[in-house]
């Protein structure tokens, strides 16, 4: 047998006999009735999922941040140093002009 | 008699029948109403569609409610840049390939005996294929039970692609695939079908 040539005999004899467009009587109003029976949109639930999905980022965010902080402040107190010194550097001329103004 | 003469006075302007776009901006404000044109208008070839993946008269009639009820849902997604209808009936497609997958279970796994009028159709066929007409009723119904043995994305590509002779772009649009996975599904569709009909000849002729 054939069978390329049976499918495409077969796949001509669905063309030949496509499917009917008949609907059933007043099929519409079983529809509408659907739709009236759908429950109204609530905004804030519109508004949840979204929301919930930033929260969830936003505390994966926070949590990331905070564990980098730790970690890098526990290891390197060159860091504390660092800023100490960067702020008698900033003030240092302010500091000399106090100490001469006494 | 002189109303005849007179222009449309301001109370009755807009009383005309509705275009299909202000019947579509009713019904995205929630006025249910303004969708039973639509429905009327398009509930035959939605009708149609499912027809092609259920068998059932009364799967055929929850799929096209189901239609229309998430074209209802989502009309905001209707962006208007294709008619009315190319959208309505890519939601059918879907919805129907929803169905398909949601039955896959119910899939026939094991051909049923081939009915008379469809074995005598396959000896006509065997003997002189010319000779088997693609009219013929049990033709209809062979395909119709290959087809439902295919996997659902095989019989989705194969209806629209073979079937209703879409193009590969037009499926992609239609399904929301890309054109090369509509290629590769046809590609195995036609494998599984042929698989489909060799078991079928086997089955009857060894």
């Amino acid at each position: 047998m054939n069978i390329h040539e049976l499918h495409a005999k077969l796949i001509a004899a669905a063309r030949k006999h496509p499917p009917g467009e008949q609907v059933p009587y007043a099929f519409e109003k079983r529809i509408l009735s659907h739709l009236a029976a759908l429950p109204a949109p609530n905004p804030w639930a519109l508004w949840g999922r979204p929301l919930w999905r930033a929260a969830i980022s936003c505390v994966a965010i926070t949590v990331l941040c905070g564990l980098w902080a730790a970690a890098t402040h526990s290891s390197t107190d060159e860091a504390g140093n660092f800023s100490q010194d960067f702020e008698a550097a900033v003030f240092a001329p302010m500091s000399e002009h106090i100490e001469d103004a006494w | 008699m002189f109303r005849l003469f007179l222009p449309e006075p301001w109370w009755q302007i807009g009383t005309m029948e509705p275009t299909e776009a202000e019947l579509i901006s009713a019904a995205r404000n929630g006025d249910s109403a303004s969708f039973e044109p639509l429905i009327k208008k398009y509930q035959g070839r939605v009708f149609a569609t499912a027809r092609r993946y259920a068998r059932r008269e009364s799967e055929v009639e929850d799929i096209v409610q189901e239609v229309f009820i998430k074209a209802f849902q989502k009309l905001d997604g209707f962006r208007g840049e294709a008619p009315f209808e190319h959208w309505l009936m890519r939601v059918a497609v879907r919805t129907c390939y929803d169905f398909l997958r949601s039955h896959q279970r119910n899939r026939e796994t094991a051909f049923t005996e081939l009915s008379e009028p469809e074995s005598d159709w396959l000896d006509r066929f065997v003997v002189e294929p010319d000779n088997a007409s693609e009219d013929a009723e049990a033709a209809r119904q062979l395909i119709e039970k290959v087809l439902s043995r295919l996997s659902p994305p095989a019989r989705l590509v194969i209806t629209l692609l073979e079937i209703e002779e879409k193009s590969v772009r037009e499926i992609a649009e239609m399904t929301g695939w890309s054109v090369p996975l509509v290629k590769v599904r046809a590609f195995r569709a036609r494998a599984e079908m042929r698989k489909i009909l060799s078991q079928i000849s086997k089955d009857k002729y060894l």
